[in-house]
């Protein structure tokens, strides 16, 4: 726990009540406090009058006074409905105190008149000064275990794209068909840091129509035509030299490159937005149909950007590491159902209603995990 | 005030004008008794809270969004949950607000929106959002089985009908209707996202233009074989009707229905090119009634009643027995009466240089097993429409009682 400052806020939502024999304050008016006076919250049944939208980061004091007819509850939310704070069982007529440590960020409050529903929200922003993200031991840690996730995976992609490459220029098509799954997996699982180098992300892993005016159709769909549609690669030598190449080059900059903990975050959303265009419509791999292998390595790619930042998200969201642990189960079983031997079943072979379902799951996924973001840069 | 409303003047009543700056006022709910009968203004919001769902007997908007899910969770509470969570966004969109309390552009930088931002400074154009429950919601997998009511049964099959079973049904379905047409889009794309993981959109279907009326104060608007649609529709000055008609009663047998009605939607497949090259006359004379005006024939005036009983010179009834007017007529069917609240659709082309157009068929009723049906089985079997439309998609919907205040939910006499 070398981050206690920052984990330690964010842990503790410490709660007091008070038994309310103090007057109602009426709503405070003007604009947000610079320090952290009380913040007056006039609960009705129909309203949650909050004295101000904007509290300086540190300790809030929320002081909520039920002026309806119905028990009422009071919440603070972080994005995601975790719960900083809360107080419950505020009869009518009675007013209770909230204390809770609210690092910078944008929050919900509300009311729930009932005690039930999702309440009556109001935004909420905290401002105040915050640490850098990478001063962040736990974050520091999170991206370094990232680095070494990403350096084996260009080994191992160095390694098989050479086979690839070499079963190609000796003209052994059947080898290079079995290969080009197999090495793309390597690159697929990390693709969003190689897209990191615009350049030569489409010279490695461009579809025909990506290609502009007067570029030349290289890399492994260009390869994948060759052996899969124009069933010719006695000229594919030099394409596959280019591949090589370029994949060398690529891996050299891709382990130079300094990730933030942003962009582990944001990588392991774009691995799956990756699959919902690209692998369950069957355009990636419009020739050999091996998609789900590309599909595959993207949900362990994304999954193993989300592994790294674990004890980041465990330590601020345990909800959200709950829900992501869910929905990563439930993709890799849907996708499990089509396994074939120690590959997967081509595209073409799966009907409408299975290629639904694996939609529907990345959907279920993509959205906690676009939130992985926000929870990081808190 | 971030994210409190798309546009502030229509979004929040004037008290929560009057508190802008000041600090954050919540709104939950508007007065409960809007006057019905007012029409408004295109842009206003629609009351959310009340008895009955809103987007029934509400003046029918221009446009339409109607979307199916199927509920992928099979967990309960998480439905509960994502019921929850989308009254508290619809509650918010139909009066103008964003989706989510921070809005389109309110968050934090690194998350992605909880709103998807499209229908930035449009006012609420009448957006009304109601929700409805079908058949297959009551499977066993929530533990529903043995609250359905039995108006609920599936509907028989129609003579001639063609259904696609994947534009058809549906675990739930919501129909959003609007004044302007991307304001109805966005409550239906929010919806969608903030329930992905709990539920899949099955099918979804936009209607570009009304073709009944639900209100006095409304004309009744043409469907694209170029007839006035919905002349006979109950409208909601009819009060002692709609009891009758529209709304479920405490003692009609599902008690959590009570302040619900029942939605048939039926997509309806029109070849309007071989109807465009029909005779004026075989037109009037298969709808019973004329084109221009709309009266029954032997009539002067639209809403004239229809007299059957009418002969023409030739000894002949001047509207046939096999006319639309009297097929549907409440008389051929003991007073059965719908409320109608249907769109015309264009769904592009289909290939075969024909426009894949016709109407998006919405009705609101009692118990559809006794209105609807009744009215279908005669028209399937022996309209002489039938040349030209195709029903092409059917859906059934118990619609739960309106929701009263912040505290309730979509479903909650269902599910509590």
């Amino acid at each position: 726990m070398r981050n206690a400052l920052l984990l330690g806020a964010l842990a503790l939502a410490t709660l007091t009540a008070c038994g309310g024999t103090e007057p109602a304050a009426p709503a405070a008016s003007g604009s947000a406090p610079a320090g952290n006076g009380k913040v007056a919250v006039a609960a009705s049944d129909t309203a949650c009058q909050v004295g101000t939208a904007e509290v300086a980061a540190g300790t809030a004091t929320f002081s909520i006074t039920n002026g309806g007819s119905k028990v009422t509850e009071f919440y603070v939310y972080a994005p995601g409905d975790r719960v900083m704070g809360e107080v419950e069982n505020i009869v009518p007529g009675l007013t209770r105190d909230l204390v809770i440590e609210l690092p910078a960020g944008t929050y919900e409050t509300a009311c729930k008149p009932g005690m039930i529903g999702k309440g009556i929200r109001g935004p909420l922003k905290v401002t105040g000064e915050h640490k850098p993200l990478t001063d962040d031991a736990q974050l520091a840690e999170a991206t370094a275990s990232y680095q070494r996730y990403v350096r084996s995976q260009t080994d191992a992609l160095l390694v098989k794209t050479q086979e690839f490459v070499d079963a190609v220029k000796a003209g052994d098509q059947e080898k290079a068909k079995a290969l080009f799954p197999v090495s793309r997996t390597y690159w697929e699982r990390i693709e969003p840091v190689a897209e990191i180098f615009g350049d030569l992300d489409p010279k490695i892993d461009g579809r025909e129509e990506v290609i502009e005016e007067g570029m030349e159709f290289t890399g492994y769909h260009r390869l994948e035509k060759d052996l899969w549609a124009t069933k010719d690669i006695s000229g594919s030598g030099p394409i596959a030299d280019q591949l090589m190449s370029d994949v060398k080059l690529v891996v050299e900059k891709a382990n130079a490159e300094k990730l933030s903990p942003l962009q582990l975050g944001n990588g392991a959303k774009e691995l799956l937005d990756e699959v919902a265009t690209g692998k369950i419509t069957g355009e990636e791999d419009r020739y050999s149909h091996t998609d789900l292998w590309d599909f595959a390595a993207n949900l362990e790619g994304s999954q193993a950007a989300v592994q790294a930042l674990r004890p980041v998200l465990e330590a601020r969201d345990a909800a959200l590491v709950k829900t992501l642990d869910e929905k990563f189960t439930a993709a890799e079983t849907a996708l499990e159902a089509h396994r074939k031997g120690d590959g997967w079943k081509l595209h073409t072979e799966l009907s409408k209603d299975e290629l639904k379902v694996l939609s529907d799951t990345i959907n279920a996924l993509a959205e906690p995990v676009s939130k992985i973001a926000a929870v990081v840069a808190q | 005030m971030p994210g409190i409303s798309r546009r502030k003047l229509f979004g929040l009543g004037a008290a929560g004008v009057a508190a802008a700056g000041a600090g954050t006022l919540a709104v939950a709910s508007l007065p409960e008794e809007a006057a019905p009968a007012r029409t408004g203004s295109a842009s206003d919001p629609v009351p959310f809270y009340g008895e009955h769902q809103a987007g029934i007997v509400t003046p029918a908007q221009d446009r339409l969004h109607f979307v199916a899910f199927d509920v992928t969770t099979k967990d309960r509470a998480e439905l509960v949950d994502l019921l929850q969570e989308w009254t508290s966004a619809a509650a918010r969109m139909t009066q103008g607000q964003d989706a989510g309390t921070f809005g389109a552009v309110g968050g934090v930088p690194e998350a992605p929106p909880d709103d998807t931002g499209e229908a930035l400074g449009l006012p609420a154009s009448g957006l009304t959002l109601t929700i409805g429950f079908g058949p297959s919601l009551f499977d066993g997998r929530f533990g529903l089985a043995d609250r359905k009511p039995a108006a609920l049964a599936e509907l028989p099959k129609f003579p001639g009908e063609a259904l696609l079973p994947e534009i058809s049904g549906g675990d739930l379905c919501v129909q959003a209707c609007a004044h302007d047409p991307q304001v109805a889009v966005h409550a239906i794309r929010n919806l969608a996202r903030i329930g992905f993981g709990k539920v899949s959109v099955r099918y979804s279907q936009l209607g570009f233009g009304r073709t009944s009326s639900t209100s006095r104060a409304q004309a009744t608007p043409r469907n694209l074989m170029g007839f006035k649609d919905g002349t006979a529709n109950l409208k909601l000055e009819d009060t002692d009707m709609l009891r009758d008609h529209l709304w479920v009663a405490e003692e009609d047998g599902a008690a959590w229905m009570a302040g619900g009605s029942y939605l048939v939607t039926r997509k309806i497949r029109m070849h309007i090119e071989t109807w465009d090259r029909t005779s004026l006359t075989e037109q009037e004379a298969i709808f019973g009634r004329t084109k221009g005006e709309g009266a029954a024939h032997g009539m002067a005036k639209e809403f004239d009643e229809p007299d059957f009983a009418k002969k023409g010179p030739d000894g002949q009834p001047l509207i046939a027995d096999i006319a639309h007017v009297k097929l549907a007529h409440p008389s051929s069917h003991g007073g059965a009466r719908l409320l109608r609240r249907g769109y015309n659709f264009v769904d592009g082309s289909d290939g075969l240089g024909r426009l894949d157009a016709g109407l998006f068929f919405i009705a609101y009723q009692r118990d559809p097993h006794r209105q609807f049906v009744p009215v279908q089985l005669a028209l399937a079997r022996q309209d002489v429409l039938n040349e030209y439309i195709k029903h092409v998609s059917s859906g059934l919907f118990a619609i739960p009682p309106g929701v009263r205040d912040a505290g309730d939910y979509w479903g909650r006499t269902l599910f509590s």
